[in-house]
Formats: C-alpha cells, sequence, structure tokens
C-alpha cells in the first residue's frame, strides 16, 4: 500500500480520515496497525478493499496486492478478492452475521461464491472449518444460528468464514475489541495457530499495544489519519521513538506496578476537522515546540518515525523515566 | 417449531375467548342498559320484550347467559334479528364474509407485489431518479382517500370512458362459484382500489427497511465475502426486511378482512362484512352488531397467530423453546 489517502467531503469541511498510509505486508507476515479510535485505522483497510461506500468519499494512493493494482476497481473484479483472496474479520460479532441464516448457510455461500464446490462439499467444508476454529460439536452446530452462540464462539464463526477460501491476506478489524478478555487470549492464539496452518499474512488494527506485542511482526502507529512510526515490532515496542507511542505505551497497565491512576495521554483525538497543518499531535504533545508547526516526515530505514525531536533529546527524555516503558 | 405453532394457536383460542367474554359483557352487562329492549329493536311491544327476555335467559345468572348466547351463536346457530323480524344473523355473516375475503385476498395479492417490487427497486436505485419518483408516488398513493378514488374510477369507466371500458360490469358482486371470471371482473376495480393505498404503504416501508438493513453490519460482512450487490439485496437485506412487512400484513389483512374494507365496499355496492356492519348499527340490530364485532375479533387474532408463526419461519430468533 502506498501513500494510501481518503478523505470525505462534509457540510464543515473537508476530513481527511487517512492521510499518507504506506504499508507493506509480506507473506505469512502479521502487520498491526495501532491507534485510538478515529485515527484511521479501519478506514484504510475498508477503502483498500473498496468497501467505503460513499458519495463523498475521496480515495487516492496505490494498492497493489499480488502484483496487481486493486484499489479503485470495479465491484465485479473485488468480489472474486473479498473473501475469497482476502477475508476479512470484524470488530463486533454480534453483528457481523446475518441473524436469519444459519451459520453453517453463510459460510457456505461464501464458498460456493468463491469455488465450484457443491452444496453437499461446501458444508463438509464449513463443519471442518467450525471444528478448526475450536466449536465443539461443530457437525450439529452447523445447523445453529448466530444468536445461539455467545460473543467469543460467533467470532469463531467469523473467523472461520474468513479462512474458508484459504485467503492469501486476512484483515482483522480489532477482532478482539467486543470480547471479554480470556475470550481475547483465545481469539489471539487462535489467529495465531491459523496463520501457521493457512500460511496467511495477517493486518490486524488495533487499539491495544497488548494485542500488538503478542502478534505483530511489524507494526504501524497511526495518528489522525496520518503514520507516526513504524518498523519492526521488538523496536517500536522496545525502543519506540514517537512521543504518541510513548503515550500509547504508557496507558497499558502493567502486574505489579502500582499508581495513582492509570497513564493516559492528556486530551482526546482531535475532530478531524481541525488536524493542523504541522504534526497532528503537537496540540497534545508535552515536548512540542516550534519546529512542529510544520509536518515532519516519515524518516528513517526499518524503524521509521515522524517526529522532530533528535536523537539526543529523546535518548535525555526517556532517561529521564518519562515516556514509560 | 411444531410446539411454537401449537402454543401460539393455544394463546389464541384463549384471546379470542376472552374477546367473547368482553363483547357479551359490554352488550349485556352495561348498567343502566335493559338488554332486551336493546335487542328488540325501537318500539318494540312487551309480548317481544318477554320473548326476548325468555329466548336469552335475561332472568337467569350472567354466566348461564352467556352460555346461552355463544350456544345460539356458534353451535344453534339460529340468531335471529329482531329489528328485520325473522332474519337469521348468522347467515348473513357466512354470506357476507366470502364477499369481504374475495375483495380483502386478491387486493393483497396486488399491493403485496406492487409493493415489494417498488420497495426493492427504490432501495436498489438509492440517489437515481427512479427512488425519489417511487416513493412520490407510494406517497400519492397513500394519500388519495379510497372513497374518492373509488368514485372517480367507478365514474370514469362508467360513463366517460365507457365505451373504452364497455368489458368492465358495474357494481355488485358475482360469488366465484357462479362464475370465476365475472367474480373477477366485477372485483378488478375494488381491489385495485383497495391495494393503492396498501402497496404504497408497504412500498415506503420496506424501503425503509432495505435501506437500514444495507447500513448493517452484515451487509458489510456479505461484501466482505465477495457476495454481488445484488444477491446482498435480494438475499440477506431482503429476508430481514420482510419481517416487518409480514407483521404490518397480519394486522393490515385481519382488520381489512374484519370489516376495515367498509369504505371501498360502499363505493362498490360489495355486500360484505363491512357493509353489514354498518347497515346493522344503522338500524341498531344488536345480534348482528355483536356477531359482526366477534367476527370482525376473532379474524384479526387468527391472522395475528398466522402471522406469528410466519414470523417464526423467517426469524429464527423467535423460535425460542422454553
Amino acid at each position: 500500500m502506498r501513500d494510501l489517502s481518503v478523505s470525505f467531503a462534509t457540510r464543515q469541511g473537508v476530513v481527511r480520515a487517512v492521510d499518507g498510509l504506506s504499508l507493506d505486508v509480506a507473506a505469512r507476515e502479521v502487520v498491526g496497525i495501532v491507534g485510538e479510535s478515529g485515527s484511521g485505522k479501519s478506514v484504510a483497510m475498508y477503502s483498500m478493499l473498496g468497501l467505503v461506500r460513499d458519495a463523498n468519499a475521496t480515495i487516492s494512493g496505490s494498492v497493489v496486492f499480488e502484483g496487481r493494482e486493486i484499489l479503485g476497481l470495479p465491484d465485479k473484479e473485488m468480489q472474486p478478492l473479498r473473501g475469497g483472496q482476502i477475508g476479512m474479520i470484524f470488530q463486533d460479532p454480534m453483528t457481523a452475521l446475518t441473524p436469519v441464516f444459519s451459520v453453517g448457510w453463510q459460510i457456505v455461500e461464501q464458498i460456493r461464491q468463491h469455488t465450484d464446490m457443491t452444496k453437499g462439499q461446501a458444508k463438509a467444508r464449513a463443519i471442518e472449518l467450525l471444528a478448526e476454529v475450536g466449536i465443539p460439536d461443530a457437525r450439529r452446530r452447523v445447523d445453529s444460528f448466530p444468536h445461539e452462540f455467545s460473543g467469543g464462539m460467533r467470532q469463531r464463526v467469523v473467523i472461520a468464514m474468513a479462512l474458508s477460501c484459504n485467503p492469501r491476506l486476512l484483515i482483522a478489524d480489532e477482532p478482539t475489541t467486543a470480547l471479554d478478555v480470556t475470550t481475547q487470549a483465545q481469539i489471539l492464539e487462535l489467529m495465531g495457530r491459523l496463520r501457521d496452518t493457512h500460511g496467511s499474512s495477517i493486518v490486524i488494527i488495533t487499539h491495544d499495544m497488548g494485542v500488538i506485542a503478542e502478534m505483530a511482526d511489524r507494526v504501524t502507529v497511526m495518528y489522525a489519519g496520518r503514520p507516526v512510526e513504524s518498523g519492526p515490532e521488538v523496536d517500536v515496542v522496545r525502543a519506540p521513538r514517537h512521543p504518541y507511542t510513548w503515550g500509547l505505551l504508557g496507558a497499558v497497565p502493567r502486574l505489579g506496578e502500582r499508581s495513582e491512576r492509570l497513564a493516559t495521554i492528556p486530551g482526546n483525538v482531535m475532530s478531524p476537522l481541525e488536524v493542523p497543518e504541522g504534526c497532528a499531535f503537537a496540540p497534545r504533545c508535552e515536548y512540542a515546540m516550534a519546529q512542529c508547526a510544520q509536518r515532519p516526515a516519515l524518516t528513517g530505514t526499518g524503524h521509521q518515525h515522524a517526529c522532530w525531536l533528535g536523537e539526543e533529546q529523546r535518548v535525555a527524555i526517556r532517561s529521564d523515566g518519562k515516556g514509560a516503558p | 417449531m411444531f410446539s411454537f405453532v401449537l402454543r401460539r394457536l393455544a394463546s389464541a383460542v384463549l384471546v379470542m375467548f376472552s374477546i367473547s367474554v368482553m363483547v357479551f359483557l359490554i352488550f349485556f352487562a352495561t348498567p343502566g342498559v335493559n338488554p332486551a329492549a336493546r335487542i328488540a329493536g325501537r318500539s318494540a311491544s312487551p309480548q317481544v320484550l318477554a320473548q326476548v327476555s325468555a329466548e336469552f335467559g335475561l332472568n337467569r345468572p350472567l354466566p348461564v347467559r352467556y352460555g346461552l348466547m355463544m350456544w345460539h351463536l356458534f353451535f344453534k346457530q339460529d340468531l335471529t334479528s329482531y329489528v328485520n323480524i325473522g332474519v337469521k344473523v348468522i347467515p348473513q355473516i357466512t354470506g357476507a364474509a366470502p364477499v369481504t375475503l374475495s375483495l380483502v385476498l386478491g387486493a393483497a395479492v396486488i399491493w403485496l407485489v406492487v409493493g415489494v417490487l417498488g420497495g426493492l427497486v427504490a432501495a436498489a436505485n438509492r440517489g437515481r431518479w427512479i427512488d425519489p419518483l417511487i416513493m412520490f408516488g407510494g406517497i400519492a398513493a397513500v394519500s388519495i382517500p379510497v372513497f374518492w378514488l373509488g368514485q372517480v374510477v367507478g365514474l370514469l369507466t362508467q360513463t366517460k370512458f365507457h365505451s373504452v371500458f364497455r368489458w368492465l360490469p358495474g357494481s355488485g358482486y358475482v360469488s366465484f362459484t357462479q362464475s370465476p371470471g365475472q367474480w373477477a371482473l366485477h372485483l378488478l376495480l375494488p381491489w385495485l382500489t383497495l391495494a393503492t393505498l396498501y402497496a404504497g404503504v408497504y412500498a415506503r416501508v420496506l424501503r425503509a427497511e432495505l435501506v437500514n438493513a444495507m447500513n448493517e453490519d452484515y451487509v458489510r460482512t456479505a461484501r466482505a465475502k465477495g457476495l454481488s450487490e445484488r444477491r446482498i439485496l435480494m438475499r440477506h437485506a431482503l429476508r430481514c426486511s420482510l419481517i416487518s412487512v409480514v407483521s404490518l400484513f397480519g394486522l393490515d389483512f385481519g382488520s381489512l378482512v374484519g370489516g376495515a374494507a367498509l369504505l371501498t365496499e360502499v363505493v362498490f355496492g360489495l355486500p360484505g362484512i363491512g357493509m353489514l356492519t354498518d347497515t346493522s348499527l344503522q338500524n341498531l340490530d344488536l345480534p348482528v352488531i355483536m356477531a359482526c364485532v366477534m367476527y370482525g375479533a376473532f379474524f384479526i387474532v387468527a391472522a395475528s397467530a398466522v402471522v406469528d408463526v410466519l414470523y417464526a419461519v423467517l426469524d429464527p430468533r423467535v423460535r425460542v423453546v422454553k
């Protein structure tokens, strides 16, 4: 993905939901996109698949999938990719399935859309998939309806569906946000296992640094639609460079550390209409300086960051114990 | 599913029983009203009053009176009108019911087909000129009063353009068993007139439901599965939207068969339940009024029971087995 930008024309002005996002995903790689709510993570993925259906949206940039430009392809040509080559897992499993069809029917529908399997074969495959994602008694449950499953089980169904056609790429949009903590761990573990068995690459969208540390090989941190830091997971999590990443990491509470209150980043994500010309994070940044009125570019090789702070300044700040961990 | 149907039917029977009790109480136990005088009609002689009292057991306890009434209504079916002396009530109802049923059934087929098609086409073409056009047609259809539309249609076909519509018979009713062709011809204009209003309502309701459904998360999932827009609309969105259309249909159908098609019946001279209720009200013919009320209520209950069963067929979430 190169320089993807998505903007929406609204009554109040143009909203740049995604602004110059670039991303590479290698085979079998897990790439994480992190950021607060409203930072443009999901919109980027949806627009990549042509799922942003808003007459007011303008999408530019380039998305190359297996050597082919797919951004702006007509629906007819996108359909074989969606669900076939690229699977998608959604945030809220409670509403992601059509309530009036059995889960088996919905999986079979997708398989039959992309392959020549007969109904019987597709059904057998659906049972196989449900068993694979850990749904007990899959043979019987295949005829159950979505409302007969718990949230975690429904997310497993959604994952089974996304994997049904052995996609090359799996996009997971906050797959664990709507689930409780123990279920989250199970779903993450399941996704990790499936990556190994199916050999799909995964793009995982989250606002939880814990999920990134658990799953991702590489990470891109987004703020207000812009990438602010990007690099291998180890580097970004162990040696973060952008003050926003410091804040995100600092906001993960840890066991054994007592503090008066949870660490937060001061302020909220600003209204997308008010994003400043310069560094988007500057208004909330403790270390903002005059230079931040100009927009910093994403620089560096491997581990990239978009911040005017120099190496020495960063080291000085971090050795003060600020910008934990 | 089977137990669901059974339970639903059992509760319908219970509701019907309660309605019969309530209707009975309203007519026979309203304080300060002498039911004998009401039944006998205006200026009845003392002999007639005595006869009424004896027939309905008006000097006996309330439950016995209720039993007697139901006995005459449903089992012996010999309830007679005292206003039109000697005319039995039940044959009037059974004579009028097929007329109303023919009218409403035919109209329902037309309005469902037109309404669902209109809603689908409008929703599929949102943002194009055809969508507002259909929706405007819908609002116009809803706004035209039945009595006006019926009169105008009748007037145009019978007088001004009679040469073109020579093949159309005048108002009135021919039973299906007598001549299916004439039955349909006689009912054609009433069907269209009655269906106009409902087709408009249904097209608008379905379009709104579909537009809502197309914004649901499951539609996004369906798109991510690689399904075509057409399939998403026809399978996923339509199936979910039909649920509310079906419940609307049950209520409309029940109340129309129960007598709400009065205006259409009067305009086209169809001797249906609505017309019967209307004349019996004007004559204060109590036994007939009571039978009509009972019949209407029963049809609404029966229709809503059928709708609930249909609902369970369409929506698995309703099929909860306790």
